[in-house]
């Protein structure tokens, strides 16, 4: 009677992760077609053509400079799985390697790793943003490495907390007890095991990233024009509220389905990976 | 009248599998002042009987039979009427005392708490009550620790609180679930010492309930034994300890370890696992671990068949029980 | 008590140390020569080198770190460049703004995401539950300018009941300054609430698993006294530290708003002084924001010991 069901099975069963997985899943399709079709061109400008309303040439309408609205999207698209692809990446690498050195050093390595860890929660991502930005300029290489370089303490703190637990479980002692050293007993073992923690982690800072890509942009620090990003394309919208409100409901949406679409599927993912981190909700 | 006459009590449980039955026409009835003990291993339905008695049952569980409480029927009951009757009359103190108490509040407001929401005291009365029955319990220098915090407390002194809390509207009936199994043996007793001492005192019927034969033993004037929701066998505690006439009680007392047996004996086990809820058989619950069984217990609920007086047992195999020599005899 | 406030305090003394070390840094260390900056690539070096000297930047940086700290401290924050006025009055000004903002903001969040995640731990599993936590997954989903955007067209273009931006200033209009708050404050809100709404609901259902709540039903209490007198209090505890995490979060979010509503707050005064490249107005002002921040996380600390006892024992 209580036989074990296979994970893709338990995960077509998850409602959060269907839905999260099929909207992430529709991004990424979005951003792959935008590299070899786009109804029109993102970059040619048509004045005759601006500010249109959605029509049988334009699905999405026009902006104020006469550019397909939808082919804004699609290639927004690509530029925010960039953002957050690399930026997750920083913060996932080097984050990760201060953590797992912190766990497996203990100590003042330890002391120091956390306490720098710790400062950032006085510098949400928004600001240490703007930090660099001040400092660097504005662009989008610059938000980059600003958002990844925010993310570095959130993998550190949680990749070190997961990791102190595998270090105290049984199966690693007895690895220390073959003569196994750290480097490889954190190769082997624990980050297998912190695996599970870190994908969920990845796809919540990958949304985040995103929204704070976009909050950038709009202000004008992030992607630079004619560079399309969704986050910018909202700026210009803003000041044609009378005239063309629908341009200012697209990007969003876009925004808000991409960063939905992760969240839920993090929360499958949460679930799914690891049914003891999984809480009755 | 009896103070408690449960009659044909049944609770249906919501498992992840499916709805399963976890207790089955349970019958039992106790006067005041009068003690029982409920026995069985876990899973066998004794703390949700302590539940439904309280109108506590988790969400989605389905009663049905008779619970009548000094004449009153319970089962059906309104949630509002059933509140003035818990804490009130009938007192109820948990397996757990590490966690049963609120860390956020004082011990003199949650012992005082009953006592402001029943009797309608102030918050001095209160007070003054609440010390006075910390005292009784034994907690020492009530006066100045009854401001203090749960967490400033050792286990048995946090369940000594909650017979407080469970005993301050003097109730006619107090049901102790596994009151000291999460407790050090010497701490055990002193517990049972005094929950036996209260309830002679003030008159109030006990239900106790236990898995530990021990605890029974000493602390009950009649027993329930149960398994699979129901009640194998019952009697006056000196007669069910003499002649354990059921094999699921010979089982369960055969398989406490004694001091003195010989070196090399085995340990005598009933054979097999407590099944789940939902796979009980439709007939004698105990059928597929019994060493006695036959093919007609797997269909036929055993009635239960007087043994004696105040003895009963339901099975269908009660002479062969009797015929084989019993593992022990003598009470603890 | 005593001791564990001093305990706090002496953490929050050390914070504010390392994240002025931290602005510093980023901010004055890095950038190079400042003076440079100011005057662009193409100044001519003697005019560079005079505005290096005026600007105290050919002294070794433990000494510059030391007088900016004590020119914080003793309200000697500097002039900027790009105002010529003093950088401690601008940002009075701006406070004057940001500071109302942030409450109200923080005001509307903990009513709304309160009421939604008791409500919904209330009817745990059925339709309100559900439905609720759909919406507040799409809150946290929401860019909070976005959702300001969507405000302004519902509200100002459409309805016309608010304007598009803007602020009379205090002693001008109060009312009006007032009301050109609220879309603001909404719009910061609404996705700070979701985010608490769900820990709220979370922490609310964790505590109803407690075996006390059992008791307390035990005793005779009622489901909705139980939910108040025991619940409720025990459930604040991890939704206060949230709140005080959030707060950073609303600060920064003000950076962005402000921008939307074209509010002059202290948000807006750090992205145009950005914009000018004026770096004594960014440092101080992020510095101000985070001195707020690491404040506003000690009177949390401070707060669990007083509804918790066990932390004042020193056991957690």
């Amino acid at each position: 009677m209580n036989k074990p069901v296979s994970m893709a099975a338990r995960a077509l069963q998850h409602r959060s992760f269907v839905i999260g997985a099929a909207l992430t899943a529709a991004l990424l399709l979005a951003a792959a077609l935008s590299l070899v079709w786009t109804p029109w061109s993102p970059y040619e400008i048509d004045m005759a053509a601006k500010l249109q309303p959605p029509n049988a040439q334009h699905w999405l309408g026009t902006d104020p400079f006469g550019r397909d609205v939808s082919a804004l999207l699609l290639v927004g698209a690509r530029n925010s799985i960039l953002v957050g692809v690399i930026a997750v990446g920083i913060g996932l690498s080097l984050g990760t390697g201060l953590g797992l050195l912190a766990a497996a050093r203990r100590g003042w390595v330890e002391e120091v790793v956390m306490r720098l860890a710790d400062f950032t929660f006085a510098f949400p991502a928004i600001l240490s943003a703007i930090m660099l930005m001040a400092v660097f300029g504005a662009g989008i290489v610059n938000a980059i490495v600003a958002i990844g370089i925010f993310n570095i303490p959130t993998f550190a703190r949680i990749t070190r907390a997961s990791a102190n637990v595998v270090w105290s479980r049984e199966f690693v002692l007895a690895a220390r007890a073959c003569g196994k050293g750290p480097w490889r007993i954190t190769l082997e073992h624990v980050l297998p095991n912190i695996a599970s923690v870190l994908i969920v982690q990845a796809t919540v800072q990958f949304a985040l990233a995103i929204l704070a890509e976009a909050a950038l942009s709009y202000l004008g620090l992030g992607t630079q024009p004619p560079q399309p990003s969704w986050g910018r394309m909202l700026a210009e919208a803003q000041t044609l509220l009378f005239q063309a409100p629908l341009l200012a409901v697209f990007p969003g949406v876009a925004i808000a389905l991409a960063v939905l679409g992760l969240n839920l599927m993090g929360d499958g993912l949460r679930d799914l990976l690891d049914p003891r981190l999984a809480r009755k909700r | 009248m009896p103070l408690l006459e449960v009659e044909n009590l049944s609770v249906q449980l919501q498992t992840q599998r499916g709805p399963a039955d976890a207790v089955r026409a349970l019958s039992f009835s106790l006067e005041r002042g009068q003690t029982l003990g409920l026995i069985g291993e876990s899973g066998c339905g004794k703390s949700i009987t302590a539940l439904a008695l309280m109108g506590l049952l988790p969400e989605g569980a389905v009663l049905s039979g008779s619970i009548r409480f000094d004449g009153q029927e319970l089962v059906g009951m309104m949630d509002g009427a059933l509140q003035q009757l818990r804490g009130n009359r009938i007192g109820m103190i948990f397996q757990e005392p590490m966690t049963a108490l609120n860390p956020l509040h004082t011990i003199a407001h949650q012992v005082a708490e009953p006592l402001r929401l029943h009797r309608g005291l102030g918050r001095q009365a209160a007070l003054q009550q609440a010390i006075a029955l910390l005292e009784r319990v034994g907690i020492a220098d009530a006066a100045r620790r009854a401001h203090a915090y749960p967490h400033q407390f050792s286990g048995g002194q946090r369940q000594r609180i909650t017979i407080a809390m469970a005993l301050a509207c003097a109730p006619d009936l107090l049901i102790a679930d596994e009151p000291t199994t999460a407790l050090d043996v010497t701490v055990q007793a002193q517990i049972l010492e005094l929950i036996s001492e209260l309830v002679q005192e003030r008159g109030m019927a006990l239900l106790l309930i236990s898995h530990d034969l021990g605890v029974i033993a000493q602390n009950v004037a009649r027993m329930l034994v149960m398994y699979g929701g129901m009640v194998v066998e019952s009697g006056a505690t000196q007669r069910v300890f003499a002649h354990m006439a059921h094999p699921y009680t010979r089982g369960l007392f055969g398989a406490r370890p004694r001091l003195g047996a010989l070196r090399g004996e085995r340990l005598t086990t009933i054979r097999g696992s407590v099944p789940e809820l939902v796979d009980l058989p439709a007939g004698c619950p105990f059928f597929e671990r019994c060493p006695l069984a036959i093919a007609d217990c797997a269909v036929t609920r055993p009635a239960a068949s007087e043994l004696g007086p105040s003895h009963q047992a339901s099975c269908l195999r009660l002479e062969a029980a009797a015929a084989t020599a019993p593992n022990a005899g003598a009470p603890v | 008590m005593g001791f564990f406030v001093f305990k706090r305090f002496c953490t929050l003394l050390l914070t504010l140390a390392g994240a002025s070390a931290v602005v510093f840094l980023v901010l004055e260390v890095l950038p190079g020569d400042a003076a440079q900056v100011l005057m662009g690539p193409d100044a001519a070096p003697e005019a560079v080198q005079a505005l290096s000297i005026k600007l105290g930047l050919n002294l070794p940086a433990m000494e510059r770190y030391w007088q900016w700290v004590g020119g914080l401290l003793t309200g000697d924050w500097g002039l900027s460049y790009a105002y010529s006025s003093p950088v401690l009055e601008l940002v009075l000004e701006r406070l004057a703004l940001t500071v109302p903002l942030a409450l109200i903001a923080m005001l509307l969040t903990t009513v709304l995401a309160l009421t939604v995640g008791i409500y919904a731990a209330s009817r745990h599993n059925r339709w309100g539950d559900v439905g609720l936590m759909g919406l507040t997954q799409i809150g946290i989903a929401v860019p909070n300018f976005w959702f300001a955007i969507l405000l302004i067209l519902l509200f100002a273009v459409q309805l016309q009941w608010f304007s598009a931006g803007g602020f009379p200033g205090w002693r001008e209009d109060a009312l009006a300054s007032l009301k050109s708050l609220l879309l603001p404050a909404l719009s910061l809100a609404v996705v700070q609430a979701a985010i608490l709404a769900r820990i709220t609901r979370s922490a609310v259902l964790d505590v109803l698993r407690e075996d006390f709540v059992r008791t307390a039903r035990a005793k005779g209490l009622s489901q909705r006294a139980t939910l108040w007198r025991h619940v409720l209090r025990n459930a604040m505890i991890p939704v206060i530290t949230v709140m005080g995490l959030q707060f950073a979060n609303l600060l920064a979010g003000t950076i962005v708003v402000e921008n939307v509503f074209y509010l002059p707050g202290l948000g807006r005064l750090i992205f145009q002084s950005i914009s000018n490249r004026d770096l004594i107005v960014v440092r101080n002002c992020v510095m101000l924001l985070a001195a707020m921040v690491i404040a506003v996380n000690f009177v949390v600390d401070v707060l669990y010991a007083v509804i918790d006892p066990r932390v004042k024992a020193g056991g957690l």
